[in-house]
């Protein structure tokens, strides 16, 4: 049963990703969007908000380090696997900490701010539920873990590039090794499983925003001009009357 | 150079009374959704006064519009496009709601359904964005008619440097009101804080819009609008603003807010620029000549060569004609007395005012004076300076001579008309004196005294070859027919035309002198 999981589980996230993601964009534009609430309230949002999406990239850099780069490259590159660790948690750490605070502090004005609590739809709990869940135990397993030792098996931290990495990568080749994440400490098995209920949930929730980064700003003219005669792309609906 | 055209607006802040019926309409067409409540894509200011959204005019504070690097190229004041994509997470700088107002509606059930009662049932307000009992403390029009502004009237950022005599002046009722909408402007800066791109200037008419299917709600576009006509949605999380009601101007119809004005003191109609000049135009040094930059964009469409390159850029024949006959150009270029509203936030604003001249009239009429005569109208004028820099501050980033100029040749206009009521004879002193012939004198009274319903709107309609993309039907040359469509018709397939009058009937209805002329043939 866990094995079937750790093989086909990051496909069906994944598919379930992509058909759903096509599905938002053709069907509902017009929803796509980060559904701001600073109209609402700045004061709380001002300190949690870059805290908690800064936190965030800073962790998702760091997962692109752990699960990507194989531990060979960072050998050859003459990083000792103490070094990395040493950075990778001390980094990780600091990341944790700023993810938590600016979740706590986001979710403490979700819940007491009236008019912010009012516009607080189904999904967004859902999403809470889950991305608070995914974060709990990626803290957890970089601090917990890997900094304190909570549970007294690792001493010198548990090394998730020999086990997690190998598989996220063997997933990544269609070769799924599922025996390598049934090794792994529970929380990060529990991890992985968050990440993929995650995944797939995002089309159907405010998270799709993050697929709107504006990168391309950075390099597009100051003006834009568009002719109104230009091609009119066409929804997946036709206008109705109510 | 690159001749573009761009629909634009005149206000005659002189005919305005303040009654709000520009904004009442607008908002009954474009803003009674949900999440809209709060926003007015037309509002009118009591001036002097701190406006909607509360001190929106203090840059420091806000951080809208351009600004001038020390290298003389421009960049949004808000920040360079990396320090502001950092601060997407937060936007520091944008209005919260109560910077607007908190909107709400009465408990009208309760006087209905209220038992018998010794005391009269109340409507206690209601707000629409919690739906508690809230209490009312301030709205877009709170300090209408100058009520309450002796607590909040030195807020107005436009009173800098002049607070003091102000506050004398208020007891004299110094006070106008200043009707807005959206600038469409030629170098808007909201379209260069949107991050998605989602914001764009319409090349045919340079309507300034927001792609709703492409905006991510970022929020930067509030914050680059100096004038902070772009809202945010705050249910559907996308930006909305004043769409110069392209779906009326598209068949030739002025605007709701335009078409309501009792006052009839909007004009609108087509400028001829060059685009190509415009952010040199924008970058100009010194604040107090972005005036006439902006006036030397505006293209002569009366000049064969100008007219030579439009053709070869693309502009029809028709809207050629209609720039000829733009009372927009006339006002702004020619007679020179339309100003842009705060060129100094170097974005080109596209709606321009004619100032009031009635402080003035009013304060020599309370002297006893002729307030008719030339001379007493000029000599109140170079005194009465506090209305003119306070109409510097908005209209010519503080260059008094540009308002006194265009007051003066308000003021000449009037003693020289009268001179016509009277039967007396047209004493042509009077329009040199302002660098104006009779004639053109005569014309620009026309324009604005009587202001007839053609000459205050000359718009071009969109083209047929485009007409099945336009929003609003057309009679002909169209084939939505909507006498056959039921209203009650929801297989979705024929969607139904927003506007049920048909393009003929709305024309002959605005060009007649009477009602009756249109008959029931007329109504199919």
């Amino acid at each position: 049963m866990l094995k079937l999981i750790w093989t086909t589980g990051p496909y069906i996230a994944t598919i379930v990703f992509i058909v759903g993601m096509f599905w938002r964009y053709k069907f509902d534009r017009y929803g796509w969007t980060s559904r701001s609430s600073q109209m609402y309230e700045s004061r709380l949002l001002r300190i949690g908000s870059p805290l908690f999406h800064f936190g965030l990239l800073m962790a998702l850099g760091g997962h692109f380090m752990g699960l990507v780069i194989p531990e060979s490259v960072t050998e050859r590159l003459g990083i000792s696997e103490k070094l990395y660790h040493i950075v990778a948690v001390a980094m990780g750490s600091l990341a944790g900490v700023m993810v938590v605070m600016g979740m706590s502090i986001l979710i403490y004005r979700r819940r007491t701010v009236t008019r912010v609590f009012q516009v607080t739809t189904k999904m967004d709990k859902l999403m809470y539920l889950v991305l608070g869940t995914l974060i709990g135990l990626g803290v957890y397993n970089t601090i917990g873990i890997n900094l304190l030792n909570l549970p007294g098996k690792y001493p010198d931290g548990y090394n998730y590039r020999e086990t997690v990495a190998v598989w996220f990568r063997s997933v990544a080749t269609f070769s799924p090794r599922a025996e390598l994440m049934s090794e792994a400490p529970l929380t990060f098995q529990l991890h992985a499983l968050a990440s993929m209920a995650l995944i797939a949930i995002i089309p159907i929730t405010r998270l799709v925003h993050i697929f709107s980064a504006p990168i391309g700003y950075l390099s597009r003219p100051y003006l834009v001009y568009r002719s109104q005669t230009a091609k009119k792309s066409r929804r997946g609906w036709e206008p109705t009357l109510r | 150079m690159r001749v573009m055209a761009q629909i634009g607006m005149v206000m005659n802040l002189d005919k305005c009374i303040g009654c709000h019926t520009c904004s009442v309409t607008c908002k009954q067409t474009w803003t009674n959704r949900q999440g809209v409540e709060y926003v007015w894509f037309n509002n009118v200011e009591t001036r002097p006064g701190i406006g909607y959204p509360r001190t929106y005019e203090d840059q420091e504070q806000w951080q809208g519009g351009w600004t001038l690097k020390r290298n003389g190229k421009l960049r949004l004041k808000s920040g360079g496009r990396l320090s502001r994509l950092s601060k997407i997470f937060s936007n520091p700088k944008l209005p919260g709601l109560d910077d607007y107002y908190e909107p709400w509606t009465y408990d009208y059930d309760n006087l209905i359904s209220s038992p018998t009662t010794d005391t009269v049932p109340v409507a206690r307000p209601k707000s629409l964005i919690t739906g508690k009992n809230m209490k009312i403390e301030w709205s877009a029009n709170w300090d209408d008619d100058l009520g309450g502004t002796y607590k909040t009237g030195q807020d107005d950022p436009m009173l800098k440097g002049i607070e003091d005599s102000v506050k004398f002046e208020f007891e004299k009722s110094f006070m106008f009101y200043l009707p807005r909408i959206c600038e469409h402007c030629l170098n808007p800066s909201c379209v260069a804080s949107c991050p998605s791109g989602a914001m764009y200037k319409r090349s045919e008419d340079g309507i300034v819009l927001v792609d709703g299917d492409k905006c991510r709600g970022w929020r930067m576009c509030v914050t680059g609008c100096p004038y902070k006509k772009v809202y945010f949605n705050h249910r559907s999380g996308k930006a909305e603003k004043c769409t110069l009601c392209f779906p009326r101007l598209e068949v030739g119809q002025p605007t709701v807010c335009a078409e309501t004005c009792v006052g009839r003191l909007r004009y609108i109609g087509l400028f001829l620029y060059d685009a190509d000049r415009v952010l040199e135009a924008a970058s100009v040094e010194n604040d107090q000549d972005l005036y006439e930059a902006q006036l030397s964009l505006l293209l002569d469409p009366h000049d064969e060569a100008i007219i030579a390159q439009a053709k070869k850029d693309g502009i029809p024949e028709d809207w050629l004609e209609a720039a000829k006959n733009s009372p927009v150009y006339k006002l702004a270029k020619e007679y020179k007395v339309a100003l842009p509203l705060h060129p100094e936030y170097r974005t080109m604003p596209m709606v321009w005012y004619i100032p009031p001249l009635s402080p003035v009239v009013d304060a020599l009429k309370n002297t006893g004076n002729d307030a008719e005569n030339v001379n007493n109208l000029f000599a109140a004028i170079d005194t009465l300076r506090i209305p003119a820099q306070y109409l510097a501050n908005l209209m010519s980033a503080g260059d008094v001579t540009v308002i006194d100029n265009v007051l003066k040749k308000l003021a000449a206009m009037r003693s020289y008309m009268r001179d016509f009521n009277l039967g007396n004879e047209f004493n042509e002193e009077i329009p040199n004196s302002v660098d104006m012939s009779g004639e053109d004198m005569y014309e620009m009274y026309k324009l604005l005294a009587i202001a007839k319903y053609k000459d205050r709107y000359v718009i071009p309609a969109a083209h047929k070859e485009t007409a099945d993309r336009l929003e609003e039907a057309m009679s002909s040359g169209c084939s939505v027919n909507f006498d056959e469509v039921s209203p009650k018709s929801t297989d979705g397939r024929n969607p139904i035309p927003v506007a049920i009058e048909t393009f003929s009937l709305t024309k002959k209805r605005m060009y007649s002198e009477t009602y009756s002329e249109i008959t029931d043939e007329d109504k199919k």
